[in-house]
């Protein structure tokens, strides 16, 4: 009986619009364990976990469930297997009580139409007794903190019959202590004989708490491991390969020239609250200033100021000698910015334009794209074939919608499409996200090579290694304002993380000095 | 190319498959209701296909063509102008009055009278593109509102003593003098009626609004709007002026929906100017896919089903069976685009792959773990 694995995955493949899909994935996973499942951001987990849920239909591959063969065709087919998701985002109604939101959907009724709350009060509290959830079911959700939330949510997949649970980065929103709480919770919950799918890209968290860890690296596994036996650091290398390209700059080629200058930037948020606050820095040609932080501390707000796409209420940006502050984005643009957006699909592409409109698209008025009020379409695509030729694009023309193409190939488009107007200063917004290792390599190059040519490069990443390889220059942005510039030659990502978080004195780097 | 012909290809045989499905459903209703479809049908293709009716459903074709790229050009950027029968009948209220009011050489006279009609049109539609961008009013809601307050002015309006004299029964404009007439044209054989001379512009404004849309920066950043605000306000469009910009040139071509009617044939505005147009343009524009050809094919199509189908009350089928028809080809006809429309974009993704052979396959890493 206890040789029947709860869930086994073979050879699952999907393929989905650019992003990195899942191919011939393999996964076992042995009834009463917690399994984690880890790999970078991209790496495709979500992907095999909405897979699993049923919320889409893989293209290739079997899923077994107790051994039984499973086709979902939506997440009441998964439900009905046994399977249940606590999201990442808590999907509960704050206004109802922790005893509402669980059964919502799913109410015992009395007769057909009184929703029997002495019956789910019975069941929600056998529940949280059997896995010591230490939930009251009166409560009101508003006033319970994340983790209780987190396990309200719990509760809810268990109280629809949830025998194998998968959990979306459970950690990510919980403060240490509540990951404690959780871990003792899955603990609990495992010696039940339940299954536990926990998904993170946290190595340390994963180790200390699972009995099997899968690794998934580019859409496919490249193995399962015991947790026992490896490291932090062995996971690591898993996850990126040993090919990973390093990313560094040879010598400096940073000039005494100004080329984009931002002094005392403040942005203000919708509800007037300084979103970027007192901002000052200036990139030279031939230097990348790059900007370390955790993402939401103002990174995309300075972006979109400095682009025009966001008002600014006090400070000014000057390109070059002139002052750009007022100036609309398209003037931005023309007078020679680039932009490498943080969330391509939103920004940076039309997904179901051909890629000779993508090339187009931010260089309406530029030459080859146009002439006088007219596009110049034949050379568009001339110039897209030469952007794909060269930044190796690949693709199987440039008639094709950007949505078929990878997601690392949509990024090398516009990198390309970028570099093409030779533009005077780059802001690069996590130019290698979800780009597969060779692309990224890629990418690094062409930064590199454009910084040789004097461009001054604006770089955001939430790479650290990324950011301390690439940059000249490294500032640290925290609730709006830079806290602290650290030199890139000898800061380590450790050093680089303790200040982000605000720890720089705990640390006691000499690297990193604090800004008053 | 061969992607784009496969396509097209596509596209028509959704089309092909909207009017099989609209005309058994057509079908199936004439038979519940005692009549024979067959026959039925026959007496409408005779009907329609006689020299007189296919001139009425060009001249019908004409105004829906106007109305249908009116609501094309809202469409290509995501806004939905539902208000085109509201500013097609003020425009053409108030083009008529300056029309009868003034004598001018030829030429000049319906110059006037047609940029009158595309400024009010511009304008009433300008009101939602600022409600849109200042206010936050949806498009949808305001334009439909703005269409009863058309209505309500023009009744305000049409009155005697202001705009409107007392025909008989009908309450007309004063008549717009032969300088500012446009003659019809004997395009049919055999035809006593003769083609709207507007018909013209109808062709010129589907041109225009081809070249626009594909050929101009300005229709780019139309059709970028269109497809992502977000990127297109990235790439530098000013979407808020666009939101205006769209609108004012809807509202202008909406402007021009009843001016080969008052041109050509009424020569004022009265209480039998039709109404409803900017509905049908909906429609059309929705079968036609906001495309300038295929809106040509719908608004004939749509022209020949309104013209065919008075034939059906000399044999008691009731006209309204036409209405289904349209009804289920505009239907079927969405439906089955948006199907085409992913499988086309699943059967790119897949030839992609084939193309690239190993496109998702990653290279093979040893492990050691």
């Amino acid at each position: 009986m206890t040789d029947v694995p709860a869930v086994v995955l073979k050879g699952i493949t999907k393929r989905y619009p650019g992003v990195v899909a899942n191919y011939d994935i393999n996964i076992t996973v042995g009834r009463g364990t917690v399994h984690a499942i880890v790999g970078e951001n991209g790496a495709g987990k979500s992907t095999l976990m909405k897979t699993l849920y049923g919320m889409h239909k893989p293209d290739e591959g079997n899923i077994e469930i107790d051994g039984v063969p499973m086709q979902f065709s939506g997440p009441a087919d998964a439900i009905k297997a046994g399977i249940g998701m606590v999201h990442q985002h808590f999907m509960l109604a704050d206004n109802l009580t922790v005893l509402e939101n669980i059964v919502l959907g799913a109410e015992p009724t009395r007769g057909g139409l009184l929703l029997d709350k002495r019956t789910a009060r019975r069941r929600i509290t056998e529940i949280s007794d059997a896995y010591g959830l230490g939930l009251h079911p009166d409560a009101l959700v508003e006033e319970l903190g994340v983790g209780v939330r987190q396990r309200v949510e719990i509760c809810k997949v268990l109280y629809r019959g949830a025998k194998i649970l998968i959990l979306d980065e459970p950690t990510a929103v919980l403060v240490p202590q509540e990951v404690d709480e959780l871990f003792g919770n899955l603990r609990e919950l495992k010696s039940e004989g339940l299954t536990v799918l926990f998904i993170s890209h946290k190595l340390d968290e994963v180790l200390s708490v699972s009995d099997e860890i899968t690794v998934i690296r580019r859409g496919t596994t490249v193995g399962t491991v015991d947790p026992k036996a490896t490291t932090a650091r062995g996971l690591a290398e898993m996850m990126v390969g040993s090919e990973l390209p390093v990313p560094e700059l040879r010598e400096s080629t940073v000039t005494d020239v100004p080329q984009l200058s931002v002094s005392g930037l403040t942005v203000l948020s919708a509800d007037g609250r300084p979103v970027v606050e007192g901002v000052s820095f200036t990139i030279h040609q031939g230097e990348i200033v790059g900007i370390g932080g955790v993402e939401g501390n103002g990174q995309a707000e300075l972006v979109e100021a400095i682009l025009g796409l966001r008002p600014v209420s006090a400070g000014t940006v000057k390109l070059g000698e002139q002052d750009i502050t007022g100036w609309h984005t398209r003037k931005r643009r023309e007078a020679g910015i680039g932009f490498i957006p943080e969330d391509r699909h939103r920004q940076g592409l039309l997904l179901e334009a051909p890629l000779w409109e993508n090339r187009i698209l931010g260089h309406q008025t530029e030459a080859p794209n146009a002439r006088g009020p007219f596009l110049d379409i034949a050379a568009a695509k001339h110039d897209t074939e030469r952007i794909v030729e060269q930044y190796d694009v690949r693709t199987p023309g440039i008639d094709v919608p950007a949505a078929s193409l990878s997601g690392g190939n949509q990024q090398k488009l516009i990198v390309g499409r970028e570099m093409s107007g030779a533009p005077s200063v780059l802001i690069a917004s996590h130019p290698t996200r979800g780009v597969d290792v060779g692309a990224q390599s890629a990418i690094w190059d062409h930064l590199r090579a454009a910084r040789a040519q004097g461009l001054a490069v604006l770089l955001i990443s939430a790479d650290l290694d990324e950011l301390i390889g690439m940059s000249d220059t490294l500032q640290v942005i925290l609730r709006g304002r830079f806290v602290a510039e650290v030199d890139p030659k000898t800061v380590t990502p450790v050093e680089l993380g303790a200040a982000m978080t605000g720890a720089t004195e705990s640390e006691g780097g000499t690297d990193v000095e604090a800004k008053p | 190319m061969r992607q784009r012909l496969g396509r097209l290809g596509l596209n028509l045989v959704a089309a092909l498959i909207a009017l099989i499905v609209a005309g058994a459903i057509t079908s199936i209703v004439l038979s519940i209701t005692h009549h024979s479809p067959w026959s039925t049908y026959k007496d409408m293709w005779t009907f329609g296909t006689s020299g007189d009716n296919i001139a009425v459903a060009i001249n019908a074709a004409t105004t829906y063509y106007l109305s249908a790229i009116a609501v094309a050009i809202g469409f290509r950027m995501n806004l939905f102008n539902i208000g085109v029968d509201g500013q097609y009948q003020l425009a053409a209220l108030l083009a008529a009055a300056v029309g009868g009011a003034v004598s001018l050489p030829t030429g000049i006279h319906q110059i006037l009278i047609i940029v009158v009609a595309m400024l009010v049109g511009s304008l009433w539609a300008g009101l939602v593109g600022v409600l849109k961008v200042t206010r936050g009013v949806s498009e949808v809601i305001s334009s439909i509102m703005l269409n009863f307050v058309a209505t309500a002015i023009i009744a305000f309006l049409l009155q005697p003593g202001k705009l409107a004299h007392l025909y008989g029964q009908n309450l007309t404009t004063r008549p717009i003098g032969s300088s500012g007439q446009v003659g019809g044209l004997s395009l049919i054989h055999n035809s006593q009626t003769k083609v709207y001379g507007l018909v013209f512009l109808a062709i010129a404004v589907g041109i225009g609004f081809q070249f626009l849309i594909s050929r101009t920066r300005f229709g780019f950043d139309l059709r970028a709007t269109g497809r992502s605000a977000t990127a297109a306000q990235a790439s530098g469009v000013n979407v808020k002026r666009m939101v205006v910009v769209a609108m004012l040139l809807s509202g202008a071509i909406a402007g021009l929906v009843n001016m080969p009617v008052l041109l050509g044939e009424a020569h004022n505005y009265s209480l039998n100017t039709p109404s409803g147009i900017g509905f049908t343009g909906i429609a059309i524009a929705l079968l036609g896919r906001n495309n300038p050809v295929g809106i040509a094919f719908a608004a004939l199509l749509w022209g020949f089903l309104d013209t065919s189908s008075n034939i059906l009350q000399f044999s008691n089928v009731p006209t309204s069976v036409v209405a289904i028809t349209e009804g289920v080809i505009l239907f079927s006809a969405v439906i089955a685009y948006e199907l085409v429309r992913r499988y086309a974009l699943k059967r790119q993704m897949r030839t992609v792959g084939r193309d690239l052979g190993t496109a998702t396959a990653p290279t093979t890493m040893e492990v050691t773990a």
